[in-house]
C-alpha cells in the first residue's frame, strides 16, 4: 500500500533520532507557553497586534522596501536586490572579489541556506565557515539543519562527539561543554583570519535602516569585530515600521523561538564604521533577497510572509516531532515549512504538494505562531490547488463518489443501510484502500447505520433508548 | 480567526445535525444529544435529508466536491432555527471551514449565515441556553480529551463547566492535553504511521491518568483513540459529553 512520503520517512525514522527530535520540540514548546502566559496577562492579544503589524508590512511592501533602501544608503550601506537565489549568491561572490577575499565567517541565516551559500562559495574557491555551533556541526557533517531555530535538533551528543573526533577536533568526548569548548576554541582563529563576516537580519526596521540581529552564542558579533566587511543577506518580508515595533517583536521573538525574555545578545546595526561609530566593519552590504517571495505575495497565502523564523510551529506539531524535519525535504520544515517551501518552489510546486498534506490541521501552530498566521487556513488553501492542478496524493480516499453520496438523501439513506456488510466482511476482501489502512492500525467499530433514524420514529415521547452499540465482533456473532 | 459570535438564542426549537460518525456507528451519541436537549424543554428537529457536513472533502483537498455537499446541507438545513451538532469538528466546518471554500463563490452569504447559526452542542447549552450546572449523578472519573477543532471556541470551557457540574465526576488532567490525538480525517489513512504514533501517545498520556472514561465532544478523536487502544488489546472506555450528561439524568431519575 502507498502512502505518503513523508509517513513513509517518519515509520523509517531511527528511533534515537526520533527521540531526539521530540524531547528538544517538547521542551521548547513547554518552557515558551510557561514563559508567555507567566509573565504577560493576555499573551494572545500580543500575538495578534505583532500579526496585524506584520500583516501591513507585507501588503505595503512596495512602500516599505524604497524607504528602506534610502535610509540604510544614508546610513552608508550598499544595498543589492536579489530576485533569486543565484542572483544573491552571486553579489555575495562579487562583493569578495572586489575586495581579493577569500574566506568568509558566516552566522546563522536561513536566507543563506535558501541560496545554499556556502556550497556556493566552496565551489568559486572561498571559504565559508558556519560559526553558529549547529551550524558549524551541520556544516563538519555534511548534513543539513532539520530546525530553523535548532539546526541539529535531530542529534544527540553521541553523534556530536564521534563527528568531532572524525574532523580532527579531538578525542571523543561527549560532555556538552567539551564539544562547545573545543568548537570555540578551533573557531576563535577562524575570525581572525576571515575577511569577510555574513550575517542575516531578524528585523530591518523602515524608519532607522537599523539592522536587528538576535543571536545566543555571540559568534555573530565576532564576525563583524573581526572582519572588515560585513555583508547581511535579508529576506525582503523582514521589514518592521517603526523601530518602536521591535519592542513588541523582540519580546515575542524570544519566547517564542527559545524561550527566553531576551536571547543573550541583540544587536541593532546602523551602518559601517563612522565619525560617529568608530567601532565595526568598514563596509556593509545588505542583499535583499526575493528568491519566491513575491510569488508568495501574490497568492492567497501571502500570510505566511509575516513568520519571523521563530519555530514555535514545528516544536507543537505532532507531525513534526513524529517525522523530523529532513521529512520535509526543504530549508524550511515544519507547518511553516509546509506552507511556505511549496509555495517558494513557483512551477515546480506540485514536487513538494505533499507538504501540506503531512497535518492534521489540529490548529496548535496557529495557537502558538507570535504573528497570528493561520496556518490551517494556509495548508487547506494548498491542498485544494494540488487537487486543481491534479497532482497525485498517494492514500488521499477520491472524493467524487461520496460527494455524490452525500448531496443525495435517498442514495446516503442506502448506503447506510448498506454500509453494515463491513460487519461481516473481512475489510481485506473489499477494494477500499482508506478501510484497509484504518484497520491497519485501528480497529473499527460496528457500523450502525441508519440506527439512530429508525429510533427516532419508532420512540414515544421520551422514550429511553436501546443498550449501547455491540461491538463489531458480537456484530459479527449475533449474525 | 474563528468568528464564534452567534446570535442570542429565543426561541426553543432547534435543527439537529446528527453528523455523518453518528449516521453511521454512533446512534447512541445522536439520541443521547436529542435526549440532553429535550429534558432542557428544547423542540428537536431532524431534518431527513441530512448527510454530513463536507468536511472529509474540504480536509482532502477537493474543494469542489466539498461544496457539492455543502450546498445540499444549506438546502437541508433551510430555516432559521440554530442549529446543533454533538461535534466540534463538525461545527468549525460549517462556521470556519465553509467560509474558506467560498470565499470566491456567489452563495458564500447563504452559506456564512448557516455557520453563524450552527452550534457545537456543549457550546449551545452553556453559552447559547445558559445552562451553567447539570443536574443528576454520574459516578466516574473522567478525562476530558479537548479535542482540536474546538481550539479557538467556548467548547472546550463549555464542556469543562457542565462536566465539572455534575456530582460524582471527578475530572483529571492528563499530560500534553494541547496535543492533537492524531485522527485528522483523511490524514489518518493516508498518513497512517504518523497518525498513530500520534494516538499512541495521547493514550499514554491519558492511561497515565487513570481515569475511568475518556470523553470528548468529538466521536471522531474517540474513534481514533478508541480503536488503537482495542487494537492494542488494551480497550479503553470511551464517551461523548452527551452520553454523559444523558447518563447523568438517568442516574438521577430524571428521565
Amino acid at each position: 500500500m502507498r502512502f505518503q512520503q513523508i509517513d513513509q520517512f517518519a515509520a523509517e525514522l531511527r528511533a534515537d533520532t526520533r527521540a531526539a527530535v521530540y524531547d528538544g520540540s517538547k521542551k521548547g514548546h513547554e518552557k515558551r507557553t510557561k514563559l508567555l502566559f507567566d509573565e504577560y496577562a493576555d499573551p494572545d492579544r500580543l500575538r495578534r497586534i505583532a500579526g496585524e503589524v506584520k500583516q501591513h508590512v507585507v501588503e505595503n511592501l512596495d512602500t516599505y522596501l524604497p524607504q528602506v533602501e534610502a535610509k540604510l544608503k544614508a546610513n552608508g550601506v550598499i544595498v543589492h536586490w536579489a530576485a533569486t537565489a543565484e542572483a544573491a549568491n552571486q553579489a555575495v561572490l562579487g562583493i569578495m572579489r572586489a575586495r581579493g577575499a577569500t574566506k568568509m565567517v558566516k552566522a546563522k541565516t536561513m536566507v543563506s541556506e535558501e541560496t545554499e551559500l556556502a556550497h556556493f562559495l566552496e565551489k568559486h574557491g572561498m571559504e565559508a565557515l558556519e560559526t553558529d555551533l549547529g551550524e558549524f556541526i551541520v556544516q563538519i557533517d555534511g548534513d543539513h539543519p532539520s530546525h530553523i531555530v535548532k539546526p541539529i535538533i535531530h542529534k544527540n551528543r553521541r553523534e556530536i562527539a564521534t563527528s568531532f573526533e572524525e574532523n580532527g577536533l579531538g578525542a571523543y568526548n561527549d560532555d556538552p561543554q567539551t564539544i562547545t569548548r573545543r568548537a570555540r576554541h578551533f573557531l576563535r582563529h577562524k575570525y581572525l583570519e576571515a575577511d569577510v563576516g555574513l550575517t542575516g537580519a531578524n528585523f530591518v526596521s523602515a524608519e532607522s535602516g537599523r539592522l536587528v540581529l538576535v543571536t545566543n552564542e555571540g559568534n555573530s558579533r565576532f564576525c563583524l569585530a573581526a572582519t572588515k566587511c560585513h555583508i547581511a543577506m535579508v529576506g525582503i518580508e523582514k521589514i518592521v515600521p517603526r523601530d518602536y515595533d521591535l519592542a513588541l517583536f523582540l519580546n515575542l521573538l524570544a519566547r517564542s523561538g527559545t524561550a527566553q525574555e531576551l536571547t543573550v545578545y541583540t544587536e541593532f546595526i546602523s551602518g559601517p564604521k563612522s565619525p560617529t561609530q568608530p567601532d565595526g566593519p568598514e563596509e556593509m552590504h545588505v542583499i535583499f533577497v526575493d528568491n519566491g517571495r513575491t510569488e508568495v505575495l501574490a497568492s492567497d497565502c501571502r500570510d505566511i510572509l509575516r513568520c519571523i523564523r521563530c519555530g514555535a510551529c514545528l516544536n507543537v506539531c505532532p507531525v513534526y516531532r513524529q517525522a523530523s524535519g529532513h521529512a520535509y525535504r526543504s530549508v524550511y520544515p515544519g507547518p511553516v515549512g509546509a506552507v511556505l517551501s511549496p509555495l517558494m518552489m513557483g512551477d515546480k510546486f506540485p514536487q513538494k504538494a505533499d507538504l501540506p498534506k503531512a497535518s492534521s490541521l489540529c490548529g496548535a501552530c496557529h495557537e502558538v505562531c507570535p504573528v497570528n498566521i493561520p496556518i490551517p487556513d494556509l495548508l487547506l488553501r494548498l491542498r485544494n490547488r494540488a487537487k486543481e492542478e491534479n497532482v497525485p496524493s498517494p492514500g488521499t480516499p477520491p472524493m467524487g463518489a461520496w460527494a455524490l453520496l452525500a448531496s443525495q438523501p435517498t442514495a446516503w439513506r442506502a448506503s447506510l443501510f448498506g454500509g453494515k456488510i463491513i460487519n461481516y466482511l473481512p475489510t481485506k476482501l473489499l477494494p477500499i484502500p482508506a478501510l484497509r489502512a484504518w484497520e491497519a492500525k485501528r480497529s473499527l467499530p460496528a457500523w450502525r447505520g441508519g440506527e439512530f433514524r429508525k429510533w427516532l420514529k419508532t420512540r414515544k415521547g421520551r422514550a429511553d433508548f436501546s443498550p449501547p452499540a455491540p461491538s463489531r465482533a458480537e456484530a459479527k456473532k449475533a449474525d | 480567526m474563528l468568528n464564534t459570535e452567534r446570535k442570542p438564542i429565543t426561541g426553543k426549537r432547534v435543527q439537529f445535525m446528527a453528523t455523518c460518525l453518528c449516521d453511521a456507528f454512533y446512534d447512541d451519541v445522536a439520541a443521547a444529544t436529542v435526549q440532553v436537549l429535550e429534558y432542557l424543554g428544547v423542540e428537536v428537529v431532524f431534518p431527513e435529508g441530512q448527510t454530513c457536513c463536507g468536511q472529509p472533502a474540504f480536509n482532502g483537498g477537493d474543494w469542489t466536491a466539498s461544496r457539492k455537499v455543502v450546498r445540499h446541507t444549506v438546502k437541508t438545513f433551510a430555516g432559521e432555527e440554530p442549529v446543533v451538532v454533538p461535534s466540534g469538528s463538525c461545527a468549525a466546518m460549517m462556521f470556519h471551514g465553509t467560509v474558506l471554500e467560498f470565499e470566491n463563490e456567489a452563495d458564500l452569504g447563504e452559506v456564512e449565515a448557516l455557520g453563524r447559526r450552527t452550534w457545537e452542542l456543549g457550546d449551545f447549552l452553556v453559552n447559547g441556553l445558559g445552562v451553567k450546572t447539570w443536574p443528576g449523578r454520574f459516578e466516574a472519573t473522567v478525562a476530558f480529551h479537548r479535542s482540536c477543532h474546538s481550539r479557538g471556541t467556548n467548547s472546550s470551557s463549555a464542556a469543562s463547566t457542565l462536566l465539572g457540574s455534575v456530582a460524582g465526576l471527578k475530572i483529571v488532567e492528563f499530560g500534553e492535553g494541547e496535543q492533537c490525538c492524531g485522527f485528522g480525517g483523511t490524514f489518518s489513512v493516508s498518513f497512517p504511521n504518523i497518525s498513530a504514533s500520534m494516538g499512541a501517545l495521547k493514550l499514554d498520556h491519558i492511561r497515565a491518568a487513570k481515569p475511568d472514561v475518556l470523553v470528548s465532544g468529538d466521536m471522531s478523536c474517540m474513534m481514533h483513540l478508541g480503536g488503537l487502544a482495542k487494537e492494542e488489546g488494551k480497550p479503553i472506555k470511551t464517551l461523548h459529553l452527551a452520553q454523559v450528561l444523558r447518563d447523568a439524568l438517568k442516574n438521577g431519575k430524571l428521565i
